[in-house]
């Protein structure tokens, strides 16, 4: 690959996803990152409770993640040959189960404020 | 309580600094064009001229950029082999020639029919005659599917005929073919021409994918895959030959080095190989067809060609690491049209642009140019479904990795398939936009 700048890379995930929805996605994930902070900010503390709820979520995070990318990819768990893919696909359930957790704990701080107890 | 209106400063300080990413993204725009009257013509719109033509009106204020070429499709061709293997729709590769073009240029959709690089201009097949202070011949290659007595492109899709690389139309056909084949069973024979082709990885890619499909299927003990070539190594590389040897044995696909197709029997499915002694004779279930490759007649009958290379073939003549022209100094090759050992592939071609850029625009600044060809070429050799090699090699046969103890490049990895599924169009549509 030749000059695999920052520049580049951009321009190839607006060419895999197109310009509209990739930048959508990208603000869609600042949006929900800037609602985390922003309870965390809030609520000055983490809700525990919410946060085992959100743990809970982590699994069907992770397995979604990886269904959707290995139906993009015409894709079986059996095709992974080597230690770099073993890392892509961990990275991906990774990146699925740490999403959710913090979708599920966002959503439900906004929905329901803590309560004294919390 | 906190009043989130203090985390106001935080979320301006976030948008702020998401612009400033979006914007890194343009920086290269940002470099000084230069100001010129020079006329530039290039011949042909496929990833080389496109890419070119983006790059230049970057670079260039004032100057009068023409493009000749007729096709209103542009193709995505490394997507072939993945329409001919039924994993992409034939739409997958095409996209109109003119979303591609950068404003400011004008487009002439017609058939260069002449060059005269003494007189320096350039006539189309309308009589049109153009011009031109520098021209970049990038017209691509033809296919000469004549050359194979006995076989027309009709025949495409019906009785067990294949040929990915006539197009997309072709290369859904060809996996009409193909999919009954895995399903049916038999002989499959896959070839490969004796001239220079475009990715060389491509015949391969053919054989292993269907391979591995009648074998998922659970029809490979009905099918038996031949691998028929007249070259004597299954790959130019040596080094990646022995790996795709080993593989072949692995999977029991036998190869027939030293086999030129020459003819075909549509109805008796029997194709007729030159070999060394003579001639042999195979009958085939399925056979996947890739005929000689040759520069279009215009560059041949214009003089451009090498005089004592390549003869029956005609690409253009011209300095391997430069791509300038060896006795017309305002000409350029660029692409499959380049008289040069490699780069039949539009990786080469990504790295090709910029050297021909740099040549451009140092001619028309009067400075030396910097940048330089090596011969790069890079084949994502897919093994099966789901997993590929991320062949890369130069002009000398040497490997060069992107990702050099990351992504080894002779094992069969998921990522190096995940790459060319996802993410080389995608390369490719911004090399297309002069971004990559």
């Amino acid at each position: 690959m030749k000059d695999l700048t920052f520049g580049t890379l951009i321009a190839v995930f607006e060419e895999i996803f197109g310009r509209g929805l990739f930048w959508a996605m990208i603000i869609g994930a600042a949006f929900v990152t800037i609602a985390y902070l922003y309870v965390l900010i809030r609520d000055r503390a983490i809700s525990w409770r919410r946060f085992l709820l959100a743990q809970l979520s982590m699994p069907f995070g992770a397995a979604l993640a990886v269904w959707f990318v290995l139906v993009m990819t015409h894709s079986r768990v059996s095709d992974l040959g080597g230690p770099i893919d073993l890392i892509v696909f961990l990275g991906v359930a990774v990146a699925g189960a740490i999403g959710c957790a913090i979708l599920v704990y966002t959503i439900h701080s906004l929905i329901k404020r803590p309560s004294s107890s919390e | 309580m906190h009043h989130p209106f203090s985390t106001r400063r935080q979320f301006l300080g976030l948008l702020a600094g998401g612009t400033a990413v979006a914007t890194l993204g343009g920086a290269e725009d940002a470099r000084a064009s230069t100001r010129t009257k020079a006329r530039i013509v290039i011949i042909g719109a496929g990833a080389g001229g496109t890419a070119l033509a983006n790059r230049l009106v970057r670079r260039l204020e004032g100057a009068q950029i023409t493009l000749i070429d007729p096709r209103i499709q542009h193709f995505y061709q490394p997507g072939l082999t993945l329409v001919a293997a039924g994993l992409k729709p034939a739409s997958y590769v095409t996209s109109p020639t003119r979303d591609w073009l950068p404003r400011g240029i004008s487009l002439i959709a017609e058939k260069a029919a002449a060059i005269d690089p003494v007189a320096k201009t350039v006539s189309t097949d309308s009589g049109q005659s153009l011009d031109y202070d520098f021209l970049v011949v990038a017209p691509g290659l033809v296919l000469d599917h004549d050359a194979i007595e006995g076989f027309s492109l009709d025949m495409v899709g019906t009785k067990g005929i294949g040929a990915l690389y006539a197009g997309p139309e072709y290369a859904a056909k060809t996996w009409q073919a193909a999919s009954q084949f895995t399903q049916v069973g038999g002989l499959g024979v896959f070839t490969r021409p004796a001239t220079e082709m475009k990715c060389a990885g491509a015949p391969l890619k053919h054989t292993f994918l269907i391979d591995d499909i009648a074998r998922r299927a659970g029809n490979s003990g009905k099918t038996k895959i031949h691998y028929a070539a007249p070259q004597g190594a299954l790959f130019s590389v040596p080094i990646v030959a022995e790996k795709v040897r080993m593989l072949f044995d692995e999977r029991g696909i036998a190869s027939h080095s030293h086999h030129t197709l020459k003819a075909i029997d549509a109805e008796a499915k029997r194709a007729t190989f030159a070999t060394a002694e003579g001639t042999t004779q195979i009958d085939y279930d399925y056979l996947h067809v890739i005929p000689p490759q040759r520069a279009p007649e215009v560059i041949r009958q214009s003089g451009l060609s090498w005089a004592d290379k390549w003869t029956d073939q005609g690409w253009v003549e011209c300095d391997k690491h430069s791509l300038r022209h060896l006795r017309y100094p305002e000409i350029w090759a660029l692409g499959d049209v380049a008289g040069v050992p490699k780069g039949k592939t539009a990786a080469s071609v990504k790295w090709q642009v910029p050297v021909v850029e740099d040549g451009l625009v140092s001619a028309i600044e009067g400075k030396v140019p910097t940048e330089t060809y090596n011969g790069y070429t890079s084949c994502p050799m897919i093994t099966q479904v789901g997993r590929a090699m991320l062949v890369e090699f130069d002009y000398d046969n040497n490997l060069l990795p992107s990702f050099p103890g990351l992504i080894a490049p002779l094992e069969e990895l998921w990522i190096s398939w995940l790459m060319k599924e996802v993410a080389l169009k995608a390369t490719y549509n911004a090399m297309l936009r002069g971004r990559a």
